[in-house]
């Protein structure tokens, strides 16, 4: 289990993370979701250790990552982001340079060695020197360096960016087969990819944490709106405009006339749903409704409502 | 110092897997082979003192430039943060990668045997023990340039950047005992004490005295020290 406790960065005057507490456990795939700068990769890299925290601390299973560094690193895999290689280097050499730091002994690396080849799909590219790999086995050569250890922790850092439609969805699908025996914290800012991946997102802006649950609990807890669109025959304006008066919860976004018909757009808190009121004032009015169809929130939007400086939008 | 040694092959895989160590092998012996010969038969003396002043001038272009990539490469790359997040010590990085370029230098230096083989034919009393001293000198001060270059390496991203900083930090030790007459007196015995040339000539003259290796052996690891101190910077930046 990882502990991230008061987690604190500052470079300089610029605080980039801010004071950031989260558990992760075991088996569990998070991802860890923000805009360009919201701090996640400098979060990534105090987990890591390779840059130490300002204040606030890493617990992994017992250890801190300021006292026992190493240790932890042990039981780390980590992919950093634009995943740098040796290009010079041969692919068989450079899993057997990570091997060998993380303690791996000859015997031994042949089983890892086949292992992360036939997990990560490197099969035919071994004996080729880095430089000379498409960048979708780069990315898998990555990810298998940072498994050669079978590690408990796998941390990527933007793992899928870059990578063409084909190769995303290959590597998703790796992600989420060695998700299922390790945790896997992995960041992106692309949204569509974390909520294909992941268990559990983490949202993080300006360094805070603004959001932390599954997909779904965070669609609950937004406190989101309930779109509907509603098409009624033989309305007139004013008596719909008097419906808010009836039906409290509804707010009236907008109404326009078609050819023979009104389209009322109106909002309501998911909490509270109108649509039987809506209807029985519309049966009592004479009113045809033609179409009435809800959609709620998505997660695009939360996630752009959270992650935008004092701008509400309800795309 | 499993560590040390996993990242000392590395690092010398690197330099042997681009043509970098091959020229500067072949380079360093054509110079010091094309300066040692040009005047050996003109002395018509059974030493190696000409080849020994040479190798010192020829080590002021040529460790800077092996050394200049060996850790601002890596922060170029990016790589610095797969090694920093690899359960190795800092210091031991350094110690891996400062024995790979040190273990280039003395291949170089092995080179140049080729003289003191044909030395062994052609001349006449010949002192052995001096040219032993002389070629530890050179190791030495190789080291002690070594680790000049390292901490270069460690100060920036650009290669470039690397290699004029660490022409310019060796120039000023390898000049200050050539220049003593411009320092004022009560200080021209620390100048000269600091002087990389001044520690070479006395152990040169067969006399490997433990001031001079101290003083070596204290620069290689003042350099060396700063060089950690550069990589783990990173943690606090």
């Amino acid at each position: 289990m990882v502990r991230i406790e008061n987690l604190t960065k500052n470079f300089g005057q610029v605080k980039a993370v801010k004071s950031i507490s989260f558990e992760l456990k075991d088996g569990e795939i998070v991802g860890f979701l923000g805009a360009n700068g919201a701090g996640k990769s400098t979060t990534l890299k105090m987990i890591t250790g390779y840059i130490s925290p300002t204040a606030g601390n890493v617990h992994v299973d017992g250890m801190n990552i300021i006292d026992d560094h190493l240790e932890i690193q042990k039981q780390i895999g980590y992919l950093p982001e634009l995943n740098p290689l040796y290009t010079e280097m041969k692919v068989y050499d450079y899993l057997r340079f990570h091997a060998e730091t993380r303690g791996i002994k000859d015997g031994e690396f042949t089983q890892a060695l086949s292992k992360v080849v036939k997990d990560c799909g490197l099969q035919g590219i071994v004996h080729r020197t880095i430089g000379n790999c498409s960048k979708g086995y780069k990315q898998r050569l990555g990810l298998a360096a940072a498994m050669i250890h079978n590690p408990k922790i796998l941390i990527l850092d933007e793992p899928v960016s870059g990578l063409d439609p084909n190769q995303i969805v290959e590597i998703r699908r790796l992600i989420k087969k060695v998700g299922k025996e390790k945790l896997v914290l992995m960041s992106s800012h692309i949204l569509q990819e974390i909520q294909a991946t992941v268990d559990r997102i983490i949202i993080i802006h300006n360094g805070e944490i603004v959001a932390d649950g599954t997909s779904d609990e965070l669609i609950a807890d937004s406190q989101g709106l309930t779109h509907l669109k509603l098409e009624i025959d033989g309305g007139e304006e004013d008596a719909i405009q008097e419906m808010k008066a009836t039906i409290p919860s509804i707010t009236i976004q907008s109404i326009s006339r078609n050819d023979d018909s009104m389209d009322i757009l109106i909002e309501y808190p998911n909490t509270a749903d109108p649509r039987k009121d809506i209807f029985r004032y519309a049966v009592d009015h004479g009113w045809s409704i033609l179409e009435m169809s809800a959609s709620k929130r998505d997660l695009e939007s939360i996630f752009r409502n959270l992650t935008q400086d004092g701008v509400i939008t309800d795309a | 110092m499993r560590s040390i040694i996993i990242i000392f092959k590395k690092e010398l895989h690197s330099f042997f897997a681009s043509p970098m160590a091959y020229i500067f092998l072949v380079v360093f012996a054509l110079v010091n082979g094309y300066f040692f010969t040009n005047t050996f038969f003109l002395y018509d003396q059974s030493d190696m003192r000409a080849l020994f002043s040479i190798v010192p001038l020829v080590y002021l272009f040529f460790i800077p430039a092996v050394s200049m990539g060996v850790i601002s490469r890596e922060k170029g790359l990016g790589t610095i943060e797969i090694l920093a997040t690899l359960p190795i010590r800092d210091l031991d990085l350094v110690l891996g990668k400062y024995l790979a370029v040190f273990t280039l230098i003395l291949v170089g230096l092995l080179t140049s045997s080729i003289h003191y083989i044909t030395l062994t034919f052609v001349g006449t009393n010949i002192d052995h023990g001096a040219i032993f001293s002389g070629y530890l000198g050179l190791a030495l001060m190789g080291g002690v340039y070594a680790a000049i270059g390292i901490f270069s390496s460690s100060l920036t991203d650009n290669q470039v950047v690397a290699f004029i900083i660490g022409i310019a930090i060796v120039m000023v030790f390898f000049l200050m005992d050539q220049l003593l007459v411009f320092v004022p007196s009560s200080m021209a015995g620390i100048v000269q004490y600091l002087s990389t040339g001044f520690h070479l000539s006395n152990i040169s003259r067969g006399v490997i005295d433990t001031r001079n290796l101290i003083y070596f052996l204290s620069m290689i690891s003042f350099f060396l020290f700063l060089t950690t101190h550069n990589v783990e910077s990173r943690k606090w930046s």
